[in-house]
């Protein structure tokens, strides 16, 4: 089936790419300041030459690159992505207890971003010169040019702090006993603001895409056609245009679900949200660099897939995809 | 000219954006001039509100530092940065861009990979891995945003060539005996420029973002004193003093949009320069 | 002519065009009639407003300045420019069907055909989903495509041209409207597809005793299937009457001007002093392309011709046929996977780029784009001494002759500071003509250089050919779709299909008394003014 040859080879080209990310990381690795036996051995006993060479020896840090290389690449199809020298736990651990929360923010985040941004786009396309468009066009211009971080710190200080609306910190409230539902709306209360500014720079990139998309595709020769026929302003506008406008925005979702995965990062910073984003920002204050990169990592591991996911999506989507 | 013009004109917010623009430039060029503090110098008492002396209107920080000066600092160090990442990016980029659409086949192939490499990662976090490696300076900040930056213009700039190879007057040079390499820049990169200039623009605006990003997560250089820091400055006194990180943030805000406004008015007024071809559709 | 009501009646039509254009009105004052059963055809060259008029009785124009701001037009006994947007809608696809020029973006690309055309039904009738299947199926075989039933469930990509102008045709006839409007339905055809279109067309109109309403540039076309004829210059009609009154007498010097460009068809008797020997040579010249994905196509199979110097050689073909790959392969744009092309005697094929390098200027080439095929970066100037630059002329030398060859080709020595928008169609031909002369050629391969023109702009560009070709004693390569143009500047001819030469000789030979049948089928399908629409 042509599909899932070209399935089969999309996934083959991400895992390429992931393998050479590997090995650069590897390479980022060994460019950290300070030898990493060092830095280990600096938490428990600095200074002792045995210990610190003894360290070396079994981390295999004094053998040849291309070994080191081949050890590192055999750890990581393993999954065993180093240790932690701070947290003194194993990073893909580490990451582990976190992705879930991330899984959950930056899922909410894509959702919202996704619907709220093509219904805005597409609405004000059709409404093109009124002052409808031009609110949503001004809005998203505004929100496209924030900074992600400083809206963030923006809903904390107005929704939390002064009005006193919704929680700014964490995934739940602590030291509080719920039972199933009450934890889930828990979390749910306190995912709204960090869903919600992550989302709102991405609804802007939506909405200002479908919209150009629709009117070019409104343009096209087809839809004058469809006219020609007869067929009624609103199903030419939900059948004909809007699908074919939103082939692209398909493609580019793809791309900033995987852009999202960053922004994440900023808002799991100012929210205190439990996720790898804000254990990029931990790892990142205490100099951990076997943590950052293995979080680093992983988020090009996201990536791929997503990418991937968007590919057959869009196979799916576009009948003239065949032969490939 | 004069019709780029009159095309620019017509897009209010691009005018809006360029007097927003301008402004900043202002700033930034005649820092010395306008406020010959030094922004790390405690001027006043601290958490000093704003709106309340007149030589502090921003009102002062934690350790009572004026915070007009550091925005006024600031942009020099945002506008700065943002500039020359952007222009290292477009080196980059437009070249590997250019030669990739032009050449096509398997060179165009392995650049092409070459390039999704780099788009295979969050940008955000690969400017922190770089950043955080190698140490927080302007210089490594530079080239983490540039690296971080050209893939998107050599994606379009392959794009264009790649129209642009097909065309007519392409054959006409080569059956002129032009060689490739004057091809490509005598050529099709006057062909390209509108394009590039546009996305220049936004690039710059993206940049001005992923400095004050890094900055605010503790990766600028230590001895800058720019918009992000201010803010990641503010973080845990947010309750305390809104204005730390208000005014920074606006000013952050004030310039990107700016600079992605004057990038539209470009794109207007540029784009459609030489399309009177073919007219007459439909008639 | 029937006695009842005519189906459409336009009066005092006025369409005015956004402000800055180069007339106010794109069409002023048209008043024409079309009886049920009737053909009438408004013909005109790009820019005369035909399409506009068709656009106008849909109520298709582009708004909100293209509008129309005077006169009336009445439909089945309704005032059109009165109703409104969801009154048109009831009307467009039920009682008025329109088909348009360009059928490879005329469809959805991602819909499916049986849908495309069910749609039609769905959007005026209630109707059951199986009988509106049936529907489709008999709508598709009534165009006379095969294998409705596959065909009804495939997307668009799967379909020629003339395929999807048939899906096109089913779709607009589907409910069998009044009027049929078709907007230069076959321009954008090969010309044996166009030939089976039109007989499509003229037999459902017949058939069903619709009222055809046809926008064309080409008065071939006109005899093959207009009743009668309406004549556009510039938004206004200057002549209208029965199609054989107007093509045998034209009243009008505009329709005279017209009919007179285009190309007769007749091969000149011409005794050129043909050097013996040939200056172009090619032997079994192939050229396979191969597509991502391990695909193999065969633009050239094998062609053998030779070109003598100051001769014309002619290579007809529709599109795919490989004859715009011989020009590409005689050039030395294109590299040949097999065989030899001699010039002078020298396999020019076999030699690098700086191998090629002397006998850059001693081979050039016109293009077919005049839109596309100088730089709209540069000057003009700048487009017609690069080549002299290139090849070590001075600066000055170059300017002088490139001032020369401008007034050769009609134009003022201002035009080399102007840029290339600034110029028409036909004058940016001209410079075409120009920048290819100017490294001095022997062989001219002339890619397809009129059309992209209006009819009496070829006329000239193709006596310009002629002369440059007298003056320099030129060998040229003359590629073309349009065996009337052939006939009329070729002394030799080839005829190729899908990369083969199918046929090869003198040109009254080849066209008068064609051998292969290919050739035949090529000749007949050409519309031709002196047949008669019956």
């Amino acid at each position: 089936m042509n599909r899932a040859r070209f399935a089969a080879r999309r996934l083959a080209q991400g895992l390429v790419a992931l393998l050479l990310i590997v090995v650069v990381n590897f390479f980022l690795i060994r460019a950290a300041p300070g030898d990493p036996a060092q830095v280990m051995a600096g938490e428990a006993g600095a200074g002792d030459a045995k210990f610190v060479a003894q360290l070396r020896q079994q981390f295999g840090l004094d053998k040849p690159m291309i070994e080191q290389l081949g050890l590192y690449l055999g750890h990581v199809a393993m999954l065993d992505l180093g240790q932690s020298y701070r947290q003194q736990r194993p990073v893909a651990e580490l990451i582990g207890e976190r992705v879930p929360a991330t899984l959950l923010l930056t899922g909410a985040a894509f959702v919202l971003s996704l619907l709220f941004g093509i219904t805005l786009g597409a609405w004000s396309s059709a409404r093109v010169g009124t002052w409808g468009d031009s609110l949503v066009t001004t809005v998203a211009l505004i929100f496209y040019a924030t900074p992600l971080f400083w809206v963030a710190l923006m809903a904390v200080l107005v929704f939390s702090i002064k009005l006193d609306w919704l929680p700014g910190f964490g995934m739940a409230t602590v030291g509080q006993d719920f039972s199933a539902l009450g934890h889930a709306l828990d979390v749910a209360q306190h995912l709204v603001l960090p869903a919600v500014t992550l989302a709102l720079f991405y609804m802007a990139i939506y909405a200002r895409m479908t919209r150009t998309s629709m009117l070019e595709v409104s343009r096209m020769d087809f839809v004058k056609t469809a006219r020609a026929k007869g067929v009624p302003r609103g199903r030419i506008w939900r059948v004909h245009i809007l699908r074919n406008a939103l082939l692209p925005i398909i493609t580019l979702a793809g791309i900033q679900a995987g852009q999202m995965v960053g922004g994440a990062i900023l808002t799991e910073t100012v929210f205190a949200w439990p996720g790898i984003g804000r254990l990029m920002f931990e790892a990142l204050l205490q100099r951990d660099y076997n943590l950052l990169l293995g979080v680093f990592l992983f988020t090009a591991a996201m990536v791929v897939l997503f990418n991937f996911l968007t590919d057959v999506l869009y196979t799916i989507v576009d009948p003239r995809i065949e032969l490939r | 000219m004069g019709d780029f013009w009159r095309r620019f004109r017509r897009n209010k917010g691009a005018l809006v954006g360029l007097a927003i623009l301008i402004l900043v430039l202002c700033l930034a060029l005649f820092a010395p001039l306008i406020d010959s503090g030094d922004p790390w110098a405690m001027v006043q008492r601290p958490f000093l509100p704003p709106f309340e002396i007149a030589h502090t209107m921003f009102g002062t920080d934690t350790l009572g530092r004026d915070i007009g000066t550091g925005l006024v600092y600031g942009a020099r160090v945002s506008l700065m940065i943002g500039f020359v990442s952007t222009v290292a990016a477009l080196v980059l980029g437009v070249t590997l861009g250019a030669v990739s659409g032009y050449y096509g086949g398997w060179i165009d192939a392995t650049l092409m990979r070459f390039t999704e490499l780099f788009q295979t990662v969050p940008s955000f976090a690969l400017a922190i891995v770089l950043v955080a490696i190698f140490q927080p300076s302007v210089g490594s900040i530079v080239t983490a945003i540039a690296i971080v930056s050209w893939p998107p213009v050599a994606r379009l700039v392959r794009g264009e060539f790649l129209t642009l190879r097909q065309r007519d007057f392409v054959e006409a040079a080569r059956l002129d005996g032009q060689s490739d390499l004057r091809i490509i820049f005598v050529e099709l990169l006057p062909n390209a420029a509108s394009s590039i200039v546009v996305m220049a623009s936004l690039m710059v605006a993206t940049a001005i973002l992923l400095e004050s990003s890094l900055s605010f997560m503790g990766l600028g250089d230590p001895d800058l004193m720019s918009w992000g820091f201010m803010i990641g400055a503010a973080r845990t006194v947010l309750r305390q003093a809104w204005w730390m990180s208000v005014f920074p943030g606006l000013a952050i805000l004030l310039t990107v949009l700016a600079l992605n406004l004057v990038g539209e008015g470009l794109s207007d007024g540029l784009n459609t320069r030489l399309g009177g071809g073919r007219g007459n559709a439909g008639l | 002519m029937p006695a009842s009501d005519p189906v459409l009646q336009i009066d005092g039509l006025d369409i005015s065009l956004p402000p800055g254009g180069d007339r106010p009105l794109a069409v002023s004052g048209v008043s024409l009639t079309l009886a049920a059963g009737e053909a009438l055809c408004i013909v005109g060259e790009s820019g005369s407003g035909k399409s506009m008029i068709a656009n106008a009785v849909m109520g298709l124009l582009p708004g909100p300045h293209v509008r129309p701001t005077a006169g009336r037009i009445r439909f089945d006994g309704q005032e059109l420019l009165d109703l409104s947007e969801s009154q048109m809608q009831t009307l467009r696809g039920r009682r008025i069907g329109m088909i348009f020029q360009e059928p490879m973006t005329a469809l959805n690309p991602i819909m499916r055909i049986g849908d495309q055309i069910g749609e039609v039904y769905r959007s005026h009738l209630s109707i059951g989903r199986k009988e509106c299947r049936e529907r489709v199926l008999a709508a598709l075989a009534d165009v006379g495509l095969p294998d409705p039933t596959r065909l009804i469930d495939s997307y668009p990509f799967r379909l020629s041209g003339g395929q999807r102008q048939r899906v096109m045709i089913a779709a607009a006839l589907a409910l069998e409207p009044a009027l049929l409007i078709a907007d230069e339905p076959t321009t954008a055809l090969d010309v044996t597809t166009q030939a089976q279109i039109l007989k499509l067309i003229r037999a459902l109109q017949r058939r069903r005793g619709m009222a055809l309403l046809f926008i064309t540039h080409d008065f071939g076309v006109v005899a093959e299937i207009a009743d009668r004829v309406a004549v556009m210059q510039r938004g206004i009609m200057v002549e209208a009457g029965p199609a054989r009154d107007v093509l045998d007498r034209p009243a009008h010097v505009y329709t005279q001007k017209l009919i007179a460009a285009i190309p007769h068809g007749q091969t000149s008797d011409r005794a050129p002093a043909m050097a013996p020997a040939a200056l172009l040579e090619l032997d079994q010249v192939t050229k396979t392309y191969r597509l991502p994905g391990g695909r193999e196509v065969a633009a050239l199979k094998g062609v053998s011709l030779t070109l003598r110097k100051g001769e014309t050689l002619g290579i007809v073909g529709e599109s795919g046929s490989g004859k715009s790959t011989i020009g590409r392969c005689v050039t030395g744009l294109t590299p040949i996977s097999s065989g030899r092309i001699l010039f002078e005697g020298i396999d020019i094929s076999k030699l690098g780029p700086k191998g090629l390098k002397p006998y850059r200027g001693r081979i050039q080439m016109v293009f077919q784009d005049p839109y596309a095929s100088l730089n709209p970066r540069h000057r003009v100037g700048s487009a017609i001494t690069t080549g002299m630059l290139m090849q070590g002329i001075p600066k000055a030398k170059a300017r002088d002759r490139a001032v020369e060859l401008l007034s050769l080709v009609g134009l003022g020595a201002e035009a080399l500071d102007r840029y290339p928008h600034e110029f028409s169609g036909g004058q940016r031909q001209r410079i075409g003509i120009a920048r290819a002369l100017a490294m001095e050629p022997e062989l001219l391969v002339a890619d397809e250089p009129v059309s992209a023109l209006d009819v009496s702009v070829q006329a000239q560009v193709l006596d310009l050919f002629d002369q440059v070709r007298k003056k320099f004693d030129l060998a040229l390569l003359f590629i073309t779709h349009d065996l009337r143009v052939a006939a009329q500047m070729c002394d030799r001819v080839a005829v190729m299909r899908a990369g083969e030469l199918v046929e090869y000789g003198e040109a009254a030979q080849v066209l008068r008394d064609p051998r292969h049948a290919y050739t035949q089928e090529l000749i007949a399908a050409v519309p031709r003014l002196e047949r008669a629409a019956s």
